[in-house]
């Protein structure tokens, strides 16, 4: 335990920044950059709304659009009925605006050491429904329960293949929803299914609220930042992850923009 | 604690696997890492390094010099993702667990037992020393709280059926549980390699043992590494009773025959006086003896292949005097070539390593397999020709079945590469095979005499001929030298029934019987005789 602890502590801290303001006790927990509201916490959110600041942008995508690959679902019916156009892998989905979808942008150091953040106490869910994960790519804190579905009511095994948290592998017969947690810090956590060879999802686990992954329109956000220097890093499933320096200070918010090639 | 049963089939998988630990040490070895200097275990560094490190490798990483060779994998214990475990998914193994990895092996796998070779302190000590390759064990892992077993013999097997299907475990494991379900082909451990779904009806190759109370552990802890989940989720959302997993288990139990098949060496083709089997499925089959013969990767010529498919057959002969016919039955997840296995061939090329020049060959459809090897005539002596498919001075005469001609051909073998096909007779061997969820039935059928005898041998009834066996899974990449092979073994076609062969050793009987009753008879009648007169009077 105490190992991955270190691990964590050097993954998320390993160029830290000192910043100089002064870390004051937000009032209510308000919605982490996910979506999920930090409700009961015991910790506070400790980023003042005063001070906050915010980093936007779009991931493009460049060159040839990658031909869509066409998942075969015939050996499950039930499945293969869900996608009346036919299903396809999600490893590079280009939006039609051009930009790329299921991107996890975080921020991967450059917080003070001293922040703690409070564990969302509502869920995130991953369904497995027409034989497909939803959503593909996904944020976890540490800690967080993550609820696992089987909307499809058929065998789907799920397993995560950590290299930090312990791994686990859970059979769902049936429609069921299996709560699990991590307890240690780990961009990516990739999930699959045996069952269903092509099925796969991944999850970013982080010690804070500062991940957000690009959907239909590309784009993402990092809100409610304590003013300072990040690396910022846009990790992607099938091209190498890129990282960028941001500097923001009070208030400010600023727009970034990352672009992958083909 | 239940033992698993070890057969001799295990013992010769084991043979395959020390061959891979020979073959490569046979190999230039890497210099082990100088000793930590404060080696928090002296002594189970000492057994390791002598025992273990071979396969799992001097860092513990599972990359010793035999792991090319082997599939399933040996352990990485820097990863501690253990299979055999009493604790939940994704926990680790308990000091017991482990324990009782080393003291009985892992059936179907390289991993032998350890509790006849290393004393019990050594045991311990080189335990120690792999829970000291991550730091995951320095929590202390708490096992599942177990329920016991609720019993109920055939009916609660009935009642594991249908949970069976339920809960679908034959997606992977199969209709027949054969291991080959539709997922099968697709699937792979941890580490991207590939693994097969197991044959349920082969308990004594379960990984973690095959007693009802083992197989009901795998159910709740899962084999962490493998496609194999855990349910004991599914009892805490109320989907599944601890006794429906009980069930679950007695049915697989039930899967398997009670012992694992014992190895005899020759195989009895009674003499029977109706008519002889007319197919692989003829139900006088089912009446026929059945003899099982545990085969193994040909690791001797070049291609060599450590991880066949094929691991036993099972025999049955048959004749009438004119004819004999020969039922050959074994398990294969997949009827080749099977599109839905095109993939695995190649998986297979890349997780073996390549230790030979010919590049494997992962395109070309091939077929499966079998062929029975005679002698090409019949010997005074007791010397055989070489058993991989003879040799330019001792050829052999095999019949030679293949799933996609689903014909046989016969072949003279002057060794395993000059293999010399002979040409087709009106009464040259014929061949038909069933294939049936997983397991392919094949019946070969001859003229105890031929016309031609050139290199084909004659049966003679009366007395024992020399036979092997040699199976290819196509779909695993087998053909020629990449095989599963048996050693010589015998055919003994019986004689009939004749009073020459019956009659006089029950003459005998009956007459030594019935003189030792005439003096028994006459003594008694003497002493009776001495006494009746006082008695009567």
């Amino acid at each position: 335990m105490n190992g991955w602890r270190r691990a964590s502590a050097g993954l998320v801290l390993g160029t830290v920044v000192v910043v100089a303001t002064a870390c004051k006790k937000g009032g209510e927990a308000a919605p982490a950059a996910g979506g999920a509201p930090a409700a009961a916490a015991p910790v506070a959110f400790p980023v003042s709304d005063n001070d906050a600041a915010t980093i936007t942008g779009r991931v493009a995508f460049t060159g040839a659009k990658p031909a869509a690959q066409r998942i075969d679902m015939s050996e499950e019916p039930t499945c293969a009925q869900k996608h009346a156009g036919g299903a396809f892998s999600e490893t590079v989905v280009v939006n039609d605006n051009g930009t790329l979808r299921n991107v996890f942008v975080y921020v991967k150091s450059g917080l003070p050491a001293t922040l703690t953040f409070p564990v969302p106490g509502e869920p995130v869910e991953i369904d497995q429904d027409g034989c497909q994960y939803t959503p593909h790519v996904f944020g976890v804190q540490v800690g967080q329960t993550m609820n696992i579905k089987n909307a499809d009511g058929l065998l789907h095994n799920i397993k995560a293949l950590p290299t930090i948290n312990r791994p686990f592998n859970i059979s769902q017969p049936i429609s069921m929803t299996t709560p699990r947690t991590f307890s240690a810090p780990e961009v990516m956590v990739p999930l699959q299914c045996n069952v269903h060879s092509w099925m796969n999802a991944f999850v970013g686990v982080l010690p804070h609220p500062y991940y957000s992954v690009t959907g239909a329109d590309g784009t993402f956000s990092l809100r409610r930042l304590p003013p300072g220097t990040y690396v910022i890093e846009a990790w992607q499933e099938h091209y190498p992850a890129q990282t960028q320096t941001v500097t923001v200070g009070a208030k400010e918010s600023k727009a970034i923009v990352f672009t992958f090639h083909s | 604690m239940p033992l698993r049963t070890r057969s001799a089939a295990a013992g010769l998988a084991g043979l395959v696997a020390a061959t891979a630990v020979l073959v490569a040490f046979a190999a230039p070895r890497r210099q082990a890492a100088a000793p930590a200097a404060a080696a928090p275990d002296a002594a189970g560094r000492a057994v390791y390094q002598k025992w273990c490190a071979g396969c799992h490798g001097d860092q513990g990483k599972g990359d010793g010099p035999a792991a090319g060779h082997l599939l399933p994998k040996p352990r990485d214990f820097t990863r501690a993702l253990y299979q055999v475990r009493t604790t939940a998914t994704g926990e680790l193994p308990t000091d017991a667990d482990l324990r009782h990895v080393v003291d009985e092996g892992m059936g179907g796998t390289s991993m032998p037992a350890w509790k006849a070779t290393l004393s019990s302190d050594e045991r311990a000590a080189v335990e120690r020393y792999v829970k000291s390759f991550s730091a995951a064990f320095a929590t202390a892992p708490t096992a599942l709280s177990f329920g016991s077993d609720p019993g109920g013999g055939q009916a609660a097997a009935d009642s594991g059926r249908a949970l069976f299907r339920k809960i679908q475990c034959f997606k992977c494991h199969g209709e027949a549980g054969r291991g080959d379900g539709r997922s099968a082909p697709t699937l792979k451990d941890d580490f991207g390699n590939p693994i097969r779904a197991a044959d349920l009806t082969q308990n004594w190759m379960f990984n973690g043992g095959g007693s009802v109370e083992e197989i009901y552990h795998r159910l709740r802890s899962g084999l962490d590494g493998t496609p194999m989940p855990t349910f004991s989720d599914q009892i805490d959302a109320g989907v599944l009773t601890d006794g429906d997993l009980w069930r679950v288990a007695h049915y697989i139990r039930s899967l398997s025959p009670k012992d694992a098949p014992q190895i005899r060496d020759i195989v009895n083709a009674a003499r029977i006086e109706g008519a002889l089997p007319t197919g692989p499925n003829d139900s006088a089959w089912s009446r026929a003896d059945r003899f099982y013969f545990p085969l193994v990767g040909q690791v001797i010529a070049r291609p060599r292949w450590f991880a066949p498919t094929v691991n036993g057959v099972w025999v049955q002969a048959l004749h009438d005097g004119r004819t004999l016919a020969i039922r050959v039955t074994w398990h294969d997840p997949s009827q080749s070539p099977d599109s839905l296995w095109r993939l695995w061939r190649g998986r297979m090329a890349r997780a073996m390593s390549a230790d030979d020049s010919t590049p494997a060959d992962t395109a070309s459809p091939l077929p499966d397999r079998v062929a029975i090897q005679f002698p090409t005539h019949l010997a005074e002596g007791m010397e055989r020709p070489y058993f991989l498919m003879g040799s330019a001075e001792q050829p052999v005469y095999l019949w030679r079945w293949e799933s996609e001609a689903g014909a046989a051909t016969e072949v003279v073998g002057h060794g395993a590469d000059h293999l010399e096909p002979l040409p087709p007779q009106d009464d040259s061997v014929t061949a038909s095979g069933v294939y049936d969820h997983g397991e392919w039935r094949v019946q070969f059928v001859r003229k105890l005499a031929t016309a031609d005898s050139t290199g084909r041998l004659q049966f003679v009834p009366g007395r024992a001929i020399p036979m092997a066996l040699f199976a290819w899974d196509g779909s695993n990449g087998e053909s020629g030298t990449k095989m599963s092979v048996g050693s010589w073994v015998g055919i003994y076609l019986g004689e009939p029934a004749r009073a020459g062969t019956y009659g006089w050793p029950l003459l005998a009987v009956l007459s030594t019987g019935g003189l030792g009753l005439l003096v028994v008879v006459r003594a008694q009648r003497t002493a009776g005789n001495s006494k009746q007169p006082s008695d009567t009077a």
